[in-house]
């Protein structure tokens, strides 16, 4: 990892990932703090991009930019105009602190840890060319088990989404919605 | 003689200027003929003049590169070429589309169409883009700033980046990344935000309205998009698409063919993912103006209408490339430039969604979610349970023969004539049209939250 | 490009902490649930970042499949905040549709 185009890119995307996480906790309106959590998902896939996780780094893309966001853009325009400011709640103080307790909690653990870590040759050496037929044979080999669990979760979430937000059609009236 | 007089008509060109415009193309055809087939005598020796295929004469600049300078600089060299190519053809595509699409048009509706500002009216998209630049740039009163400023440019970075992983030679690929697939699904996702903060931000109603049918029709229709991918993927076994028009080619065999139904739905889907007619009701002008761009006025709508241009230019390349081959045409491609097949294809795409524009009426919204959800999401899905058959078997077989291929083709083929026959839903009905149910508004008076303060006013 | 400033696993790791703790001050400190979703959906993100980088860098893998496991766990984690986005937004529309506001400091009775 010694080519400087890497560290260029490392450096400009963790700031524009931290940044972007920054401004949401910032930002006074709910729609811009939206657009900010946006920024820092593509900051966050352009950080997997660096370490070659191309295939996780797309998923990224896809699904917290793409559908993710675009959920919460509909959450928001269900919700009244009233509640889309982005105020603090009256524990707002003690939350940023422990947020940031948290924060520098992980960051002494990452610095002092003593990870055993990859580097120079090695590290070279571990280029996943290509992670998409390994991932493939991980998830339909290994982790089948998990990854059926997952697509029940993900039908249960479906299926429960739909039963919580489903509006009973107006009793006795003669317009009712499709059946 | 009869081809050249309907294409001379369709492009109101009289017969000595269409004489002169072939003989150009002819001539350049020769020029590389003689290159091909003279200087090198016919072998694809990969040296940089043979420029059937850019990417040899980049190599080369790389390798130059490499001798004299840090590694490094390479890379930066063949991404500005490589940027500077795609961005120079988006250039062009951009200013002469929209001259192509409004000729077109005009010869659908029997009239002439733009004649004036230089030859056959050819420098009409730069007068209007001098015009637009001119015009003053309004911004609504209480508009939101930062995002109301961000969307004209914002739309235009996934039509760039859908470019980057098209093959258009073998040897000629940007991005040839092994998502390749997933990459273009992911960039095109993109654009929905974009659309939607651009509508938000101007304080309109009608500019709302039309986000939030943005928002609704991209998210419906993302679903039959990837699931027609998906079995372009399970045929071809790669996310990479030069693999997949190397596959093509091999095969020798258009995936639009092998797979109909995944073609035309995904051609379909994509119309109403970058909002082209029919199914352009995020914008449609007799009911909301000009939907989420209403607002916008000057060089900042010209952005948003040509980035619909170049959105269609991009679905053209995507079709071309999965369905149709890319930029391989049955072995004539080591006589033409590869390039220019695909370009040829992705005109030809063009040239039908332009016909659709001309030809269709646009559909209702609620005929257009329904259509999504209720018909190709289903019908897809039983696709892909097809192919994925299909697949297994065409894997188990070490070289799979013109036997299987073609008996696959023709019961895809009967497939999707069946379900386009006799499974199609009668389009819902029209204002006068029975029950009366089909047609409210439900979705935009939800979306609007109209329902929830109907609730609260009509409370006690 | 001085050589200390290429990343290692601990630069990483510090990038993924500030997001996970940026994200759980977003969480903890609003008031709206829905920017709530968006705090845990950062603090899931700084999560996938450390476990890439972990699948990048460390040292302890017997072979590349082993590695890869980082990857297939963010693939889970991915599903499961899909999964999580849309429960969590359907209940948020819900409770705004029983009580009128999305405001968590209001929404405090146990049961209604």
């Amino acid at each position: 990892m010694e080519s400087t185009g890497v560290a260029v890119a490392f450096w400009l995307l963790s700031a524009l990932t931290v940044g972007g996480a920054l401004l949401v906790l910032l930002s006074r309106n709910l729609l811009h703090a939206l657009v900010f959590l946006v920024v820092a998902f593509l900051g966050t896939a352009g950080l997997f991009l660096t370490l070659s996780a191309d295939f996780i780094a797309v998923a990224q893309i896809l699904i917290y930019a793409g559908a993710i966001a675009v959920l919460i853009v509909f959450a928001i325009m269900l919700t009244p105009l009233a509640s889309r400011d982005n105020a603090n709640s009256l524990y707002a103080v003690p939350g940023i602190l422990l947020g940031l307790a948290v924060a520098a909690l992980v960051a002494f653990a990452a610095l002092d840890g003593g990870w055993p870590e990859l580097a120079g040759e090695a590290l070279a050496e571990r280029g996943f060319s290509s992670t998409v037929a390994a991932i493939g044979e991980l998830l339909l080999g290994r982790y089948v088990l998990a990854f059926e669990v997952a697509s029940v979760l993900l039908l249960f979430a479906l299926v429960g989404a739909i039963v919580l937000v489903r509006e009973e059609p107006p009793a006795g009236d003669g317009e009712g919605r499709e059946p | 003689m009869s081809a050249r007089s309907a294409l001379g008509r369709l492009l109101a060109l009289g017969p000595l200027r269409l004489a002169a415009l072939a003989a150009a193309l002819a001539l350049a055809a020769a020029a590389n003929a003689v290159v091909g087939y003279v200087v090198i005598d016919g072998r694809l020796d990969g040296e940089w003049y043979d420029l059937r295929d850019l990417g040899f004469a980049v190599a080369r600049l790389r390798a130059e590169l490499d001798a004299v300078a840090p590694p490094a600089l390479s890379y930066w060299v063949t991404a500005l070429v490589g940027v500077g190519g795609i961005l120079g053809f988006l250039g062009l595509v951009l200013l002469l589309g929209s001259w192509v699409e409004r000729r077109l048009l005009a010869r659908f509706q029997i009239r002439r169409g733009p004649n004036r500002v230089g030859p056959f009216g050819l420098l009409q998209p730069l007068a209007d883009a001098l015009k637009l630049m001119q015009k003053e740039v309004l911004v609504p009163r209480g508009a939101d700033r930062l995002l109301y400023a961000v969307p004209p440019i914002a739309v235009f970075i996934p039509a760039v980046l859908a470019w980057g992983p098209v093959p258009w030679a073998p040897n000629m690929t940007y991005l040839d990344i092994n998502v390749g697939v997933l990459y273009v699904i992911a960039v095109s996702s993109l654009a929905v935000l974009a659309l939607f903060m651009a509508g938000w931000a101007s304080n309109n109603h009608y500019a709302l309205l039309g986000a939030m049918r943005t928002v609704a029709m991209m998210v419906s229709y993302e679903i039959p998009v990837s699931l027609a991918l998906l079995s372009v993927v399970l045929v071809t076994g790669t996310l990479q698409l030069s693999e997949i028009v190397l596959w093509q080619e091999q095969h020798r065999l258009w995936l639009g063919l092998l797979l109909p139904v995944a073609f035309l739905t995904f051609f379909f889907s994509s119309t109403a993912e970058i909002n082209r007619t029919p199914n352009d009701i995020a914008e449609a002008e007799s009911e909301i103006v000009a939907g989420y761009h209403t607002e916008y006025s000057g060089m900042k709508a010209g952005l948003f209408i040509a980035i619909e241009l170049g959105n269609a230019v991009v679905l053209g390349a995507l079709v071309a490339t999965m369905f149709l081959g890319g930029w391989s045409l049955f072995g004539l491609e080591t006589w033409i430039p590869p390039y220019l097949v695909l370009a040829a294809k992705t005109g030809a795409v063009y040239f039908v969604l332009v016909w659709l524009r001309g030809t269709l009426p646009r559909f209702r919204l609620d005929q257009l979610m329904g259509f999504a959800w209720k018909y190709l999401i289903p019908i897809s899905i039983a696709n892909v349970g097809v192919v994925a058959v299909e697949a297994a078997i065409l894997v188990r077989l070490d070289a799979p023969g013109i036997v299987p291929l073609s008996a696959f083709t023709l019961l895809n083929i009967a497939l999707a004539v069946a379900c386009a026959r006799f499974a199609m839903p009668e389009p819902s009905g029209g204002p006068s049209a029975g029950r009366g149910a089909s047609h409210a508004p439900v979705l935009t008076t939800v979306l609007g939250g109209l329902r929830a303060s109907e609730r609260l006013r009509s409370a006690p | 490009m001085s050589f200390d400033l290429a990343p290692t696993l601990g630069h990483y790791l510090v990038v993924s902490g500030l997001v996970f703790g940026l994200g759980s001050a977003v969480a903890l400190s609003k008031r709206n649930a829905i920017a709530v979703l968006m705090g845990v959906e950062l603090m899931l993100n700084g999560v996938n970042l450390a476990l890439i980088a972990f699948s990048r860098f460390g040292a302890a893998f017997a072979d590349d499949a082993a590695a890869l496991s980082g990857h297939a766990f963010v693939v889970f984690v991915l599903t499961v905040a899909a999964a999580e986005a849309a429960v969590a937004l359907a209940l948020a529309v819900l409770v705004y549709r029983r009580r009128e506001t999305v405001d968590l400091d209001r929404i405090s009775s146990m049961r209604w």
